[in-house]
């Protein structure tokens, strides 16, 4: 830490900007906000905070906000960051959900989505490439991990094709990709 | 009352299921919203969740949006709270414990696990919506052309989703 704690509303205030800031990607700006303006951690610190969170289930972002807030204010801290996160955010997209639904009966409105979700998958289509492509091309010196190819396979065929249930899916894949992981590095 | 237990048991459960983000969890979400519940129809469902990611905020937005629609602003406020509180918990607890933890060597071969579920999970993703999204030859073209630009410009995904938005409005995608 290399400034004082900031105060509840100090956190609150300061993950509110950064949740009205990132469209879908909020991540950049939390950086900017905690490292760069706020000076709450500096990089090194940063990144081992998103090392955690990318770790745990659950949203990254809400996740950094739960850490960050209870390192420097304990449970109320962990409350003020996330709602503060959240809360601009949830009233927008409930009002723009309130007019979608009341526009949704017009045809040009109803095409402009037809467009929107084209470009969402899109961008869930890029995610993919972006994170596979680490699976697949390795950084040269560093051996392909099939293990980690074969275990996403099984994890889209299991999803995407058969749609089985997904509570079952991680109950079984998570600890056998995890044990895989484990046994190849100390084999 | 049974809107807010429905909400609570479908999103309670996917909370802790999220590992690494909300992509992951979305093709079990839209079963649970489309076909166990009825809440909202498939191209509704990609319709939320195109709306959250054009909207500023983290992309569980998704969940607060699919919420509201079942029970007003208090189903919004229900179901992300359902959403958030199991993972924050856990990470509140981890979070505690993380000095002592961090570094390890172990740590690296878990996370190198789990982003291979990840990775399998956000394609299906991907191609669920590709399935819902791209109902038509253009709707296709437009899909391809997106994901082209994303991974091939700097351009803020904010224009790449009006351009869409735009071009569907105007009858094209």
């Amino acid at each position: 830490m290399t400034r004082p704690a900031p105060s509840l509303a100090a956190l609150f205030g300061s993950f509110f900007v950064v949740g009205i800031s990132g469209f879908g990607f909020v991540l950049p700006w939390a950086r900017r906000m905690i490292v760069e303006q706020r000076q709450w951690l500096d990089a090194e610190g940063f990144n081992d905070l998103l090392s955690l969170c990318q770790l745990v289930p659950g949203p990254n972002m809400i996740n950094m906000c739960t850490v960050l807030g209870d390192r420097f204010r304990g449970p109320l801290g962990s409350l003020a960051a996330v709602t503060g996160l959240i809360s601009g955010p949830m009233v927008l997209v409930m009002t723009l959900g309130v007019l979608l639904a009341r526009a949704s009966g017009i045809p040009m409105v109803a095409h402009a989505f037809h467009g929107l979700g084209a470009a969402a998958a899109g961008l869930v289509v890029a995610t993919t490439v972006k994170i596979a492509r680490p699976l697949l091309l390795p950084r040269a010196g560093t051996a392909r991990n099939w293990l980690s190819i074969v275990v996403a396979l099984l994890a889209f065929i299991a999803i995407g094709l058969l749609r089985l249930p997904l509570l079952w899916c991680l109950a079984a894949l998570a600890p056998l990709s995890v044990g895989l992981q484990l046994a190849r590095a100390r084999l | 009352m049974q809107d807010y237990l429905d909400l609570i048991a479908v999103f309670g459960r996917l909370g802790l299921l999220a590992v690494g983000g909300v992509l992951p969890v979305l093709p079990d979400m839209q079963r649970a919203a489309v076909d166990v519940h009825h809440w909202v129809t498939a191209s509704e469902f990609t319709t939320l969740f195109a709306l959250a990611q054009s909207a500023p905020g983290p992309n569980m937005m998704v969940v607060t949006l699919l919420g509201a629609r079942v029970a007003g602003v208090g189903g919004g406020v229900v179901a992300s709270v359902a959403f958030i509180l199991p993972p924050c918990v856990l990470v509140f607890v981890i979070g505690r414990i993380w000095q002592r933890l961090r570094g390890r060597a172990w740590l690296g071969d878990v996370q190198t696990g789990l982003t291979a579920v990840t990775v399998g999970l956000v394609a299906a993703a991907g191609y669920l919506l590709v399935r819902t999204a791209g109902d038509d030859a253009t709707a296709l073209a437009g899909i391809g052309a997106a994901t082209v630009i994303f991974l091939r410009t700097k351009l803020h995904p904010l224009w790449v989703l009006a351009m869409g938005a735009a071009l569907g409005a105007a009858g094209l995608v």
